[in-house]
């Protein structure tokens, strides 16, 4: 790699000084920076923003979504439908309000079902040891060496496209990681003078499991469950695109990109752009807030790159 | 990576070379293989189980789909026979064998859906999915390291912050809505290139064709992977430009291409090399997408057309395929690495 040379030189930046002290900056600083108080609020805002409109516009408007109107399907964004209408004359900023609630509905039962699945079989292989654990990690590499929407895909056509059948893909599939945070955890508090306090003391295995390992796993657990709501949203938005989801009547993003992509080659953008924009915003504000959460419960896991 | 390694490459005498040293470190890597075929061929083989089982456990039944609505006038003789000849009254444990046997074989069975022998439907399809996918991954990976330094180098300045703020949006977009977005930009309204396909209908295919229709989905799948290439080159090479012997490489006066190219990047580029094998499962998924998008006649549309049609035989092929690639890419990088780098331990 040592060939390897930068394209040209870049006008801007033969404008800012040659000689950059990036380490000036850094040299002194004792870890890393705090993520900054801005990134926390605009995610939260921007979270509380989306929750409260998938809450509350299904109750106030009272619009059927599903409304056919085809003397106005396949409008343009203008005045009267803000984001146009689809090919059966739906409005489509209506339907990407009811495809986020389906979507976010979906993602977080989808990732506490993943987190509960993982935080049991972690606890379990930890607290157990032996020969449940070489079992459970071995099973657990298995499955982590299958790509996890193939995987998915392979679920969901034993179960039939269905709603449960999406949640269940979900949580089968990325159970993984919460059972890799849980069993650390329960391993390093094994070792810990209450742990052995309560042993002492005459507490049953299944005693200190409940009352002493798992309320102290329980915030790595919620954040994991919390990192996890963009990931089930990616996985039930692919399978619902592919045909693979949620059945059509639940309007979910991932149904609606599916819908657009016939509309898309006779010149329709508008109904592709909003709902994977819309996607796009709820990711990154999602993620965002679980992000800052991490930073001050795992201030050394901040070098990880999923933000 | 920590600094500290760093140091070492820079401050450490050479290691020992010669040919003795190197044929110890042969014979080392060489165990390394063998360890993780060793491996691998159990965990094979539990995959493959967990498919049949999970084909098993459905209440799906390949007689009624193989006669369709025949199966209303079929006769219990019929139904009786079908089952022998596919040896469904068998235990499942049997079943298991001979389906096993017939793999080790190289035969797959039938498809259903495509109606062909699924180690036809591999043979017809792989070779444009990995043409995919090897394409986009050293797109990606140029991407990756030419916009990753150029962040890390200009820390905190417009550059970097355009950068890393593309690449976070980027990976929250959903590869297939990028698709979409390309589709309609290059495809439907500038017209410049081809929307889907292999060739353009009823044109013979030719290295021209093929290389224009591959434009537009080898793009796509490079710019959703390349995020994460970005990001983690960014990464490696601000804590290696903070290190000593990048300090000490400035205070010798180096041009600072030197600096970060040769000295700061290499070492940054060695943790990257292992993280390599570990993106194959990601690039399998995208590629799934965005075939999807552009129908690409490579193996996703099979998939999907497998999984829509409850086709097990070609469901659990590939899966098998897919599997032994994610363990293939994972043993290539830690070979890669363990030859970039003498210090690495061979023993875990």
């Amino acid at each position: 790699m040592a060939e390897l040379t930068l394209t040209g030189p870049d006008p801007a930046l033969d404008a800012a000084p040659r000689w950059r002290p990036v380490i000036r900056s850094r040299i002194g600083t004792t870890g890393p920076p705090r993520s900054p108080r801005s990134r926390l609020i605009g995610s939260a805002t921007l979270v509380a923003i989306l929750a409260a409109t998938v809450i509350v516009v299904p109750l106030v408007v009272g619009l059927d979504q599903q409304v056919v109107d085809l003397a106005a399907a396949n409008r343009p964004p203008g005045p009267g439908h803000w984001l146009g209408t689809d090919e059966l004359g739906r409005d489509v900023l209506l339907r990407c309000v009811y495809g986020l609630r389906v979507s976010l509905a979906v993602g977080l039962v989808a990732a506490v079902v993943s987190t509960v699945l993982g935080t049991a079989l972690g606890a379990l292989a930890a607290a157990v040891g032996g020969w449940t654990d070489r079992i459970l990690m071995r099973l657990l590499d298995a499955v982590a060496s299958v790509p996890h929407l193939l995987l998915g895909i392979v679920i969901v056509a034993v179960l039939r496209p269905s709603l449960t059948a999406v949640v269940l893909s979900i949580a089968l599939t990325h159970w993984l990681s919460s059972a890799r945070i849980v069993r650390s955890e329960v391993l390093s508090l094994r070792g810990r003078p209450f742990i052995d306090a309560a042993i002492a003391g005459g507490s049953s295995r299944r005693r200190v499991v409940v009352r002493h390992l798992l309320p102290n796993v329980a915030p790595q657990a919620l954040l994991a469950a919390t990192l996890m709501v963009p990931h089930a949203i990616w996985h039930e938005t692919a399978l619902s695109f592919l045909g693979l989801g949620l059945p059509p009547h639940l309007a979910s993003i991932g149904n609606m990109l599916n819908d657009a992509q016939r509309s898309l080659l006779v010149g329709g953008w508008w109904m592709s752009l909003a709902p994977g924009l819309l996607l796009v915003i709820t990711t990154l504000a999602v993620a965002g807030l679980g992000g800052v959460w991490r930073d001050r419960l795992n201030p050394r896991r901040r070098s990880e790159l999923a933000w | 990576m920590d600094p500290e390694a760093g140091l070492l490459t820079a401050v450490a005498p050479a290691p020992p070379t010669g040919p003795a040293v190197g044929r110890a470190r042969g014979r080392a890597i060489g165990w390394l293989v063998a360890r993780r075929l060793a491996f691998g061929v159990p965990l094979l083989l539990g995959v493959s189980l967990g498919m049949f089982a999970l084909a098993k456990a459905s209440p799906f039944d390949p007689v009624q789909r193989y006669l369709g609505v025949r199966i209303i006038g079929a006769s219990a003789e019929r139904l009786a026979q079908l089952r022998a000849n596919w040896g469904l009254d068998e235990p499942l444990w049997g079943q298991y064998g001979s389906w096993l046997a017939h793999v080790l074989t190289g035969d797959f069975g039938d498809s259903l859906s495509l109606q062909q022998p699924v180690s036809q439907v591999i043979v017809e399809r792989l070779g444009w999915s990995v043409l995919l996918v090897v394409v986009a991954f050293a797109a990606a990976l140029l991407l990756g390291v030419v916009l990753g330094t150029v962040a890390a180098w200009r820390q905190g300045g417009w550059l970097d912050r355009g950068i890393t703020a593309t690449s976070y949006a980027l990976e929250a977009a959903p590869v297939f809505w990028l698709g979409l977005g390309a589709l309609y930009v290059f495809a439907v309204w500038l017209q410049w290139l081809p929307g889907g396909g292999l060739t353009d209908a009823g044109a013979a295919p030719s290295a021209g064709q093929l290389a224009r229709h591959l434009v537009l989905p080898a793009a796509v799948l490079a710019v959703s992977q390349a995020p994460w290439f970005v990001l983690f080159i960014r990464q490696t090479l601000l804590e290696a430009l903070t290190s000593d012997y990048v300090l000490g490489a400035r205070s010798r006066g180096l041009p600072e291409r030197v600096v970060v190219v040769h000295h700061a990047l290499r070492t940054a580029l060695l943790p990257f090399l292992t993280l390599l094998g570990a993106r194959v499962p990601e690039l399998i998924t995208g590629a799934l997408l965005v075939e999807t998008v552009f129908s690409w006649p490579g193996i996703a549309k099979a998939t999907v057309d497998a999984a829509l049609n409850v086709d097990f035989s070609l469901l659990a092929a590939l899966t098998l395929l897919a599997t032994a690639a994610v363990l293939a890419g994972n043993l290539l990088a830690d070979v890669l690495y363990a030859l970039a780098d003498p210090r690495v331990d061979l023993d875990g």
